[in-house]
């Protein structure tokens, strides 16, 4: 079931003078003090339904089509459901989605000059595409080879079994993408799921702590002085982000 | 046309760990010193604040506090016949930009090099004939023995409040502590940290296997601690995000949590951020550096002249600078002459990850809570009948676990789906990891040299690194894996996953910011760039200090060493080549 949200529901949208200055890299303390003025940081799980175009209101980076693709991608690699929680129920796709919209999207730390040429597996990333672009070309490139090959359906639309083989036929290079290899993509998706699964609250995945409560990560507690040397004694707090314990609040 | 800026008596080119020792030091002869940073200014408050910097996916996984490969990376081939490409995002290593550079965001493995190190030929050839060394290897002596540098590790431990426990006081054993590491002439400044679950596991398995367990040196402080320039540092919380993070608490040894308190407030000392140096610059003799060029983050050029140069960047940038700057002739691997960019070595490591029934609540650790042995370590075991040279510690260390990029999972989980979700579940808190941390021979085809076809942003041509572990580093790695497969099952596990280093060395995956070598020390100007006091052959009023003198790399971190290395050059400016500037040795 995926997860989506009311239009009543004025999510996530970042001003700008604040994305202006976070790119600007300003202080924590200013950033903190401009944040705690703004009323738009707010608790999402409020907003829960099963309106799909509610999801619109929360999309940086993806069309609407991207969107379904990348729910049902993430939800095959990490499945869940509202009792046990897996890449939609903690947000992943809305995680993914702010990252590509951010510096990471645009790759904006990596060394992007080219000539280009693919080198050997040993000498890493040699791609023109940002992460960002990457996803763009990959998801069109694979629906388009879904509905080459079940019947016109994009790959959303797809059976549950013929999702997970389609990704497993990307992830083992079974599928060559027009410029990249479908291994490629295969291997950012999976890392930025895991990313969304398991970071911290404020960016916008691991939402109640899903991932962090799945394996007993309590959350950057900071001071286990006492605990470090009581062996074998399961921790008692509940897990904590950084932004606090709701863990609902989200920083880009 | 650079605008030409005061004359300094010392410009330094970087401004971590060696700076700000060499800075503190040169500081106090009176002289005037000046840092040139290319990365931004950094303070333990606000950068490192730990309510911000337990951040995993911000710092560990995006990198917030490395070099950003968009102004500078370098190329990478596996061997002379392929085309080097350039490295676009950090793998393989994760050179730290900054003030406090990767003295930031290091782990606090604080080792001293064993005597056999410092003289791996001359020890090897003596032991097990000139003929047991393959002619393709290029090891060599430091020029320096362990003798020599014993003060200058003690007052980086001393600055650094380093805990751990010593195994030889002058040349006494001692109970607990590591019984072969060389003689100390006083034990470690703090006691060693409080065991994790899984330190205690390794301890135990490894004493019925017979060997002699060790609390790992830590520059993470067991007990809050002044060190001798007066300065505070705080206990240790076991926090659990030291490597790739700034530390909060005053508790990770890092230029700003030991130095900066003090040389910040000199008069003498000043520091610039955001200057990228691209040449040391020459007379017209070529024998004499007049100071340095550099870009600020405008793009304008300045000419900053000064009586002494150091280049005191990362292993790779400082070669590139003696590169651009025709400093010593660069090695021709062919021809196998020249010295700069030569004995390019690295760190190879391998690990066992294991499953166990116990809690081990992994989260709760400090970047250098570690129980190691030393059994096959450098030359503490006869390798005669092994073949190879060179060994490495093992380790059981308890970093921290952060979610995305400390989990383990058994060798027969699925990769990704419900099987994963599962077997996350079943394992994060229930395993370790026993690592191995081994030397990398020097060896004729691993060097550093300017890239024909990339450019940097300032139109310069690029570091091209060519390297692959040589076959004997892989049967060491594969020697030592197995002997940390023996302490994995000895933990009676539920089962275990071996992972060797597999060939070729690859630069995607994360394995050691433990890159040495280009611009090795030594005794003889024709296999090295400067001198046993860091000193250039060719041009004494430049000095060039940090892992790039290493010829080799022994099997440690190596920070421990770099420091050491940083105070002796310092004595060696203060004692002798400022009272009578010229070459410190006669070539």
């Amino acid at each position: 079931m995926p997860v989506a949200r009311s239009p009543s529901c004025s999510l996530f949208a970042t001003p700008s003078f604040q994305q202006a200055a976070l790119d600007r890299g300003i202080t924590r303390r200013r950033f903190v003090q401009a944040a705690l003025a703004l009323p738009t940081i707010i608790a999402l799980p409020a907003c829960g339904s099963d309106d799909r175009k509610a999801i619109k209101v929360s999309r940086t980076f993806f069309s609407a089509r991207e969107q379904r693709f990348i729910e049902a991608a993430t939800a095959r690699l990490i499945p869940g459901d509202a009792s046990d929680p897996g890449a939609l129920e903690a947000g992943v796709p809305f995680f993914i989605d702010l990252q590509l919209a951010g510096p990471y999207g645009r790759a904006d730390r990596w060394y992007m000059e080219g000539p280009w040429a693919s080198g050997t597996e040993q000498q890493g990333y040699q791609l023109k595409e940002t992460p960002a672009q990457l996803y763009r070309k990959a998801i069109a490139e694979v629906d388009a080879y879904c509905r080459k090959h079940f019947n016109g359906m994009d790959y959303a639309d797809l059976k549950t079994s013929e999702q997970e083989q389609v990704l497993h036929d990307l992830d083992e290079d079974k599928i060559q993408l027009k410029d990249f290899p479908g291994q490629a993509f295969f291997a950012i998706l999976w890392q930025n799921t895991q990313e969304g699964f398991l970071s911290d609250p404020m960016y916008g995945g691991n939402r109640n702590f899903a991932g962090w409560k799945l394996i007993g990560f309590p959350g950057p507690r900071y001071n286990y002085v006492k605990e470090i040397t009581e062996y074998g004694k399961p921790y008692p707090l509940p897990p904590v982000g950084l932004l606090g314990r709701d863990g609902t609040r989200i920083r880009s | 046309m650079a605008k030409r800026l005061t004359p300094v008596d010392v410009v330094l080119v970087g401004f971590g760990w060696t700076a700000s020792i060499i800075a503190q030091e040169l500081t106090e002869e009176g002289l005037q010193v000046l840092a040139l940073e290319r990365g931004v200014d950094r303070a333990t408050v606000p950068d490192f604040s730990t309510t911000h910097i337990q951040d995993e996916l911000k710092y560990a996984v995006r990198g917030g506090l490395f070099q950003a490969p968009v102004r500078e990376t370098l190329s990478f081939r596996n061997t002379r016949d392929q085309h080097a490409l350039p490295m676009r995002h950090l793998g393989s290593f994760r050179p730290g930009a900054g003030v406090g550079g990767a003295g930031v965001h290091w782990n606090g493995q604080t080792w001293r090099f064993l005597p056999d190190d410092f003289l791996l030929r001359s020890h090897t050839e003596a032991r097990y004939g000139t003929g047991f060394i393959p002619d393709d290897l290029t090891i060599q002596d430091w020029g320096v023995t362990y003798e020599d540098l014993e003060p200058s590790y003690d007052r980086f431990e001393y600055l650094c409040g380093v805990s751990g426990k010593a195994g030889n006081l002058d040349g006494t054993q001692q109970a607990e502590g590591n019984p072969f590491e060389g003689a100390r002439r006083r034990d470690y400044p703090l006691p060693p940290l409080e065991r994790s679950v899984g330190s205690l596991m390794f301890d135990k398995a490894s004493k019925e296997l017979g060997y002699h367990p060790f609390a790992a040196p830590a520059a993470n402080t067991s007990r809050p601690y002044k060190n001798p320039l007066g300065v505070q540092m705080g206990q240790c919380t076991y926090c659990g995000f030291c490597e790739w993070f700034g530390c909060g608490n005053y508790s990770k040894a890092s230029p700003q949590s030991t130095i900066l308190p003090v040389l910040l407030k000199k008069d003498n000392f000043s520091y610039r951020t955001g200057c990228d140096v691209t040449r040391v610059l020459l007379d017209n003799t070529g024998k004499k550096a007049k100071g340095v060029l550099y870009r600020d983050l405008k793009g304008d050029e300045y000419e900053q002249p000064a009586q002494i140069v150091i280049l005191c960047a990362f292993a790779h940038h400082n070669v590139h600078l003696l590169l651009l700057s025709g400093i010593g002739q660069p090695y021709d691997p062919v021809s196998q002459t020249g010295v700069t960019g030569r004995n390019y070595a690295y760190q190879i490591t391998s690990s066992v990850e294991v499953f166990v029934d116990e809690l081990i609540n992994p989260y709760m650790g400090a970047g250098a809570l570690g129980q190691a042995i030393d059994e096959f370590n450098t030359d503490n075991f006869d390798h005669g009948p092994e073949g190879f040279i060179g060994g490495g510690y093992i380790a059981l260390w308890t970093t921290g676990g952060r979610p995305i990029l400390q989990h383990h999972l058994p060798k027969d989980a699925p990769k990704w789906g419900a099987g994963w979700k599962k077997a996350m579940a079943e394992n994060y808190l229930k395993s370790v990891s026993v690592s191995t941390h081994g030397s990398v021979v020097s060896h004729r085809g691993a060097y550093l040299d300017l890239d024909p076809n990339y450019k940097d942003i300032y139109g310069n041509p690029m570091l091209r690194l060519t390297f692959d572990f040589h076959d004997n580093d892989y049967r060491m790695s594969d020697f030592l894996t197995d002997k940390a497969e023996g302490i994995a099952k000895a933990m009676k596990p539920r089962s275990i996953n071996v992972k060797k280093r597999k060939k070729p060395y690859s630069i995607v995956p994360y394995q050691t910011t433990h890159n040495t070598g280009g611009a090795v020390m030594g005794d003889d100007p024709r296999t090295s760039v400067v001198n046993r006091y860091l000193q250039s052959w060719d041009v004494p009023n430049v000095f060039v200090v940090g892992a790039c003198n290493f010829p080799q790399n022994a099997g440690y971190n190596p920070t421990g060493t770099v420091g050491a290395l940083a105070f002796w050059a310092a004595d060696a400016i203060r004692t002798m080549y400022l009272k009578n500037p010229g070459p410190l040795v006669q070539a």
